[in-house]
């Protein structure tokens, strides 16, 4: 199985391919995405433990030599990230079956989905620079038909922005890889890194580090470059916004600690620096603004700013305790963010209404509701046992062993501020004078509850489990922390 | 003939700042346009422009022209090229339904408080 690293990139592109032969049959569509989804979802763990058991696994496409060929790669940081992709794309498909609306799954909902996960998971796991913008772009264009779907006033208005941001980014991003290669002329991942570190990194490879931080902070949100978020990611239906949340702005934070461990570690002063501060910034914003608003989804949107700056600050202190607890963080911030945003679909959905002030007592009539959501807002906050505590914790250690004391307190401080501001949702929805709610039916209700359940309660085993998790993430901060491990495998 | 393209480069990319950054719609997809053009010539540039023969290897061949700019630059070409058609439809679909063009009134922060 030489071609293992392959199939999570391929298994849903082959399935999206498929679905797109039956339009209007909403019943097949629904079965092949469940299908491609679960297939996809148990390749991606035997590769998780096929890179455990035999280290990073390399594909060089049409055999030839590394640096020339494109090469795919999964070290155990990228498997770690591949596999939540699909567990939160399966969740979000299920949930999709009631949540969605037929009209949109009638044009092309889940083959997009599918397209979309397929460039995540080959951004994850390309080892060529130039091959990692390509990816790019199918996730963006496939994120660009899932935002305007469905063609709302709302959407349309806002999916022009966001394909303009975006579109500016790509452009910046051919611009920087165009600078990369004039100065070590090669692409592929591992080898850049080989010559960068023959030449020392002089002063312009570090403006194309910083250009890099710019490329990737757009679509990773880190201040001052979130302004674009909150508005488009308020726009699609919930399931879409849960992907988006949880995957999208993802890819952004995974490739730039993948090039801040790679590329540019010669110069750690002056990069890493300007990593660290951006994002301490990039948290005080995303506080202001999920205390700002009284829109449900608009707190938690803003949770992801949040979230994006944590762990860039636990990958800019460049050390173990601070790498782990950043990859740590990453994986439980998408497990929980798809988890919450889930949630919050289901009370929109249940009150048929986004706005706080117009909810109120909704324990007394859903109270699983109102549990699950509580479960899930002390993980998000990272309370322990749950699934944000161990992340946060190494993030603090790293920090303080690096010597970065006002930062750590800064991200510590912020863990309060997500408390009350997932808190201020419970607050409002769930005490208080019960509101006249619109007639829904409880089927729907009982059907979107189900995978919601499942994904915080997997959400909880994250955080109860950690023991066991830690063999995988060490392996994954090692390759990280030691390019030499990730070039090894990929020059041989 | 590296610097002459390069102040081309940079001309483009002026453009292309000034029509993003105006209020029609339009105007705007014309210049992601041009951005992209001048992102793809940057990619030929940063190459080097030199290489008399072409990138083939056959014997006493010495003095060849780069191929990877020219395969970066065709899959950039392509995908800039399907971004904008959808754009155009996009922008096509956003004026039918809000009746306008200008980005001024596409702004649109009302519903939140």
């Amino acid at each position: 199985m030489i071609n293992l690293p392959l199939l999570p990139i391929i298994l849903p592109f082959l399935f999206a391919i498929l679905m797109l032969f039956f339009k209007e049959n909403v019943r097949i569509q629904r079965a092949l995405s469940l299908v491609g989804v679960i297939i996809s979802l148990i390749a991606s763990f035997y590769l998780l433990v096929t890179v455990k058991s035999e280290g990073v696994l390399a594909v060089t496409l049409g055999s030839w030599p590394a640096p020339f060929g494109i090469s795919m790669v999964s070290d155990m940081f990228s498997a770690l990230l591949v596999t939540t992709t699909l567990l939160i794309t399966l969740f979000v498909v299920v949930y999709s079956f009631t949540a969605i609306g037929e009209e949109r799954e009638k044009f092309f909902y889940y083959p997009a989905i599918l397209f979309m996960v397929t460039g995540v998971n080959g951004a994850f796991t390309t080892g060529d620079i130039f091959n990692m913008f390509v990816f790019f772009e199918v996730l963006l264009i496939a994120s660009y038909l899932l935002i305007v779907l469905g063609g709302e006033k709302k959407q349309l208005r806002e999916s022009i922005k966001y394909i303009l941001v975006n579109v500016v980014s790509s452009a910046l991003f051919v611009i920087t890889v165009a600078y990369l290669y004039s100065v070590v002329g090669t692409l592929n991942m591992a080898d850049i890194s080989v010559k960068i570190a023959e030449v020392g990194q002089p002063g312009i490879i570090t403006v194309i580090a910083v250009l890099m931080l710019i490329v990737f902070g757009v679509k990773g949100a880190i201040f001052p470059l979130y302004f674009w978020l909150p508005g488009s990611y308020a726009a699609p239906p919930v399931p879409v916004l849960a992907l988006f949340g949880a995957l999208l702005t993802k890819v952004g934070v995974y490739a730039i600690m993948r090039t801040y461990t790679l590329f540019f570690t010669h110069n750690v002063g002056v990069t890493h620096e300007i990593l660290m501060v951006v994002s301490v910034l990039t948290v005080i914003v995303g506080c202001v603004g999920a205390l700002a608003y009284f829109d449900l989804k608009q707190i938690i949107i803003y949770n992801i700013v949040i979230a994006v700056g944590v762990i860039l600050f636990g990958a800019a202190q460049m050390n173990e305790a601070g790498i782990s607890g950043a990859i740590f963080y990453l994986v439980h911030d998408m497990l929980i963010k798809g988890a919450l945003f889930l949630l919050i679909g289901i009370i929109i959905y249940v009150t048929g209404t986004s706005n706080l002030r117009k909810m109120g007592g909704l324990m007394k009539t859903h109270a699983p509701l109102g549990w699950f959501y509580l479960i899930a807002a002390f993980g998000l906050a990272g309370i322990p046992p749950l699934s944000g505590f161990i992340g946060k914790l190494l993030i603090a250690q790293g920090a303080f062993e690096a010597g970065n004391v006002w930062g750590s307190i800064i991200i510590l401080a912020s863990s309060l501020i997500v408390l009350l501001s997932v808190i201020r949702i419970f607050i409002y929805a769930f005490w208080g004078e019960p509101m006249e709610l619109p007639k829904t039916k409880r089927k729907p209700y009982a059907r979107m509850m189900l995978p919601t359940i499942v994904l915080v309660v997997l959400s909880v085993l994250y955080g109860v489990g950690t023991e066991w998790l830690i063999p995988y993430v060490t392996d994954a901060t090692d390759v990280l922390l030691q390019p030499s491990i990730y070039i090894d495998a990929v020059l041989k | 003939m590296e610097l002459v393209v390069a102040i081309l480069i940079g001309v483009l990319f002026t453009a292309a700042v000034y029509l993003i950054l105006s209020r029609s719609l339009l105007k705007i997809i014309i210049g992601t346009g041009l951005l992209s053009h001048g992102a793809h010539l940057l990619l030929l540039t940063m190459g080097g422009l030199g290489g008399l023969a072409p990138p083939v290897i056959s014997e006493g061949v010495t003095d060849f022209a780069d191929p990877l700019p020219q395969a970066l630059i065709l899959t950039a070409i392509v995908i800039s090229f399907g971004v904008t058609a959808f754009m155009l439809v996009m922008a096509y679909r956003a004026y039918a339904v809000h009746k306008t063009d200008d980005m001024n009134q596409l702004k649109g922060n009302d519903e939140h408080d």
